[in-house]
């Protein structure tokens, strides 16, 4: 998280905010902090923002969240989806993060990795965290 | 009158058959079926065990011809259209058939199936852009429902038919039912209420289990990320199990092979170990079938009820 946030007309209108609300499809500036998101999701011991945190900054214009851990530790299971009183799917927010580095070409899978599950396994992560 | 219409009015009346009950059993209700990866490999005793359980039923499952992959995880993207074209093939073999559905036994498949059966629906110039990509195919014309073993034991056979077909019931047996997500979430393409969910309950019940209710029945195991953060799955899979065994579970159901495979693979070493079986394989063995079980599981039954007791006997 950068110490100091520059709010400006430019950061909000900033292509990539625009990019995540293009390829989530959600009204990200519907989210008004209620935590619900982070409440039930099972995977924030993995994460260094809560996923309404990681919403917040993409908000605001801050890119430095595609170095976030939280969309590598979400596991695609729409708990938040579900719950979210205001109709965000912060999956498909996290999906759209996931995809803004791959679409770069960085894998984030380790192909060594993969001995000994079964092709089910294989198949959801390689299509999940490969470019 | 069309093929697909012929073919719906056949079906009414097979559905009608298999209500009314084994003095049909010489007539048999045949049903489109999806199997995906798992099914032929990891999950094969699965399989086995729900086409038993379900000729027991009256139903037989006619496999897909030339079927290939669902993809397992569905695109949460806008402009993925690609992920798309797996789960619409499967779906222009449905149609292929004659048919107008399929049924899934995999949590997985069943998401996939039919959130990208609703994707196009929802968008004709998507459904028309991937049809074009698919050019050695027919046109999908929509229109194909996806069926998931639990939602077609709850709407076409009944809890209640069910219930009378059970020879082997698991009285004594308590089984913690477990959903994990694709089953229930997204909402609009659950087999049941997220938040009150009830079908695997009532068809435990059928099967004459107690249902040990625990908060973690549609709480996710981790699933994909066993893969590349096997650590975070053990510590999903070391909560879910332990809300089975300390609300008095004997074994864990599912209908998900990466559930499945989460559940036993990434447990720790120490604490309960309860085994996880495939809802088939409990169905197949309450409806009579043998050789249906893991193991570990058919002797824990065989010690629970008084009817695997019996049946021993003979």
């Amino acid at each position: 998280m950068a110490d100091e946030l520059r709010l400006s007309r430019e950061a909000l209108a900033a292509p990539f905010v625009r990019k995540v609300e293009e390829l989530s499809g959600q009204n990200l500036y519907a989210c008004y902090q209620c935590g619900k998101c982070a409440a039930g999701c099972l995977f924030t011991e993995a994460m260094d923002a809560l996923p309404n945190q990681v919403l917040r900054r993409v908000q605001l214009g801050d890119e430095s969240v595609l170095a976030a851990s939280a969309p590598w530790a979400c596991a695609s299971c729409l708990a938040c989806a579900v719950r979210c009183p205001k109709g965000v799917d912060v999956a498909r927010v996290m999906e759209a993060l996931r995809l803004l580095s791959l679409r770069r070409g960085l894998p984030h899978l380790d192909p060594r990795a993969t001995a000994g599950v079964p092709q089910i396994a294989l198949v959801g992560a390689f299509r999940k965290l490969t470019p | 009158m069309s093929g697909v219409e012929n073919r719906r009015q056949e079906r009414k009346s097979e559905e009608a058959a298999v209500a009314r009950g084994p003095q049909e059993r010489n007539f048999r209700s045949r049903i489109p079926y999806f199997p995906g990866c798992a099914m032929k490999d990891q999950a094969r005793d699965y399989e086995r065990a729900a086409q038993a359980a379900l000729a027991a039923l009256g139903c037989e499952l006619v496999e897909l011809p030339r079927w290939n992959c669902c993809g397992t995880v569905y695109s949460l993207a806008n402009d993925d259209l690609m992920r798309h074209v797996g789960p619409v093939r499967n779906l222009i073999r449905v149609q292929d058939m004659g048919e107008s559905r399929v049924l899934t036994l995999c949590a997985m498949c069943y998401g996939t199936l039919r959130r990208s059966a609703r994707f196009v629906a929802a968008d004709p110039e998507r459904l028309s852009r991937i049809n074009a990509f698919m050019s050695d195919e027919h046109d999908y014309r929509g229109g194909v429902e996806v069926l998931h073993l639990l939602g077609f034991l709850r709407d076409v056979v009944g809890y209640e038919n069910l219930a009378s077909k059970v020879v082997r019931p698991l009285t004594g047996v308590r089984a913690a039912p477990y959903y994990g997500c694709t089953l229930v979430r997204p909402r609009e393409v659950g087999v049941d209420d997220p938040d009150r969910s009830e079908v695997l309950e009532r068809v435990l019940s059928a099967l004459g289990a107690e249902v040990a209710e625990f908060p973690y029945k549609v709480e996710c195991c981790g699933a994909y990320l066993t893969v590349g953060a096997p650590a975070i799955v053990a510590g999903r899979v070391r909560d879910i199990v332990a809300s089975a065994a300390a609300n008095g579970a004997d074994l864990i159901v599912t209908s998900c092979p990466l559930c499945q495979f989460n559940l036993e693979a990434r447990r720790p070493g120490t604490g309960p170990r309860l085994p996880v079986v495939y809802l088939g394989q409990l169905l197949a063995w309450a409806l009579g079938a043998d050789a249906c079980l893991p193991p570990e599981a058919e002797a824990l039954i065989q010690g629970t009820t008084p009817a695997a007791a019996g049946a021993q006997q003979r």
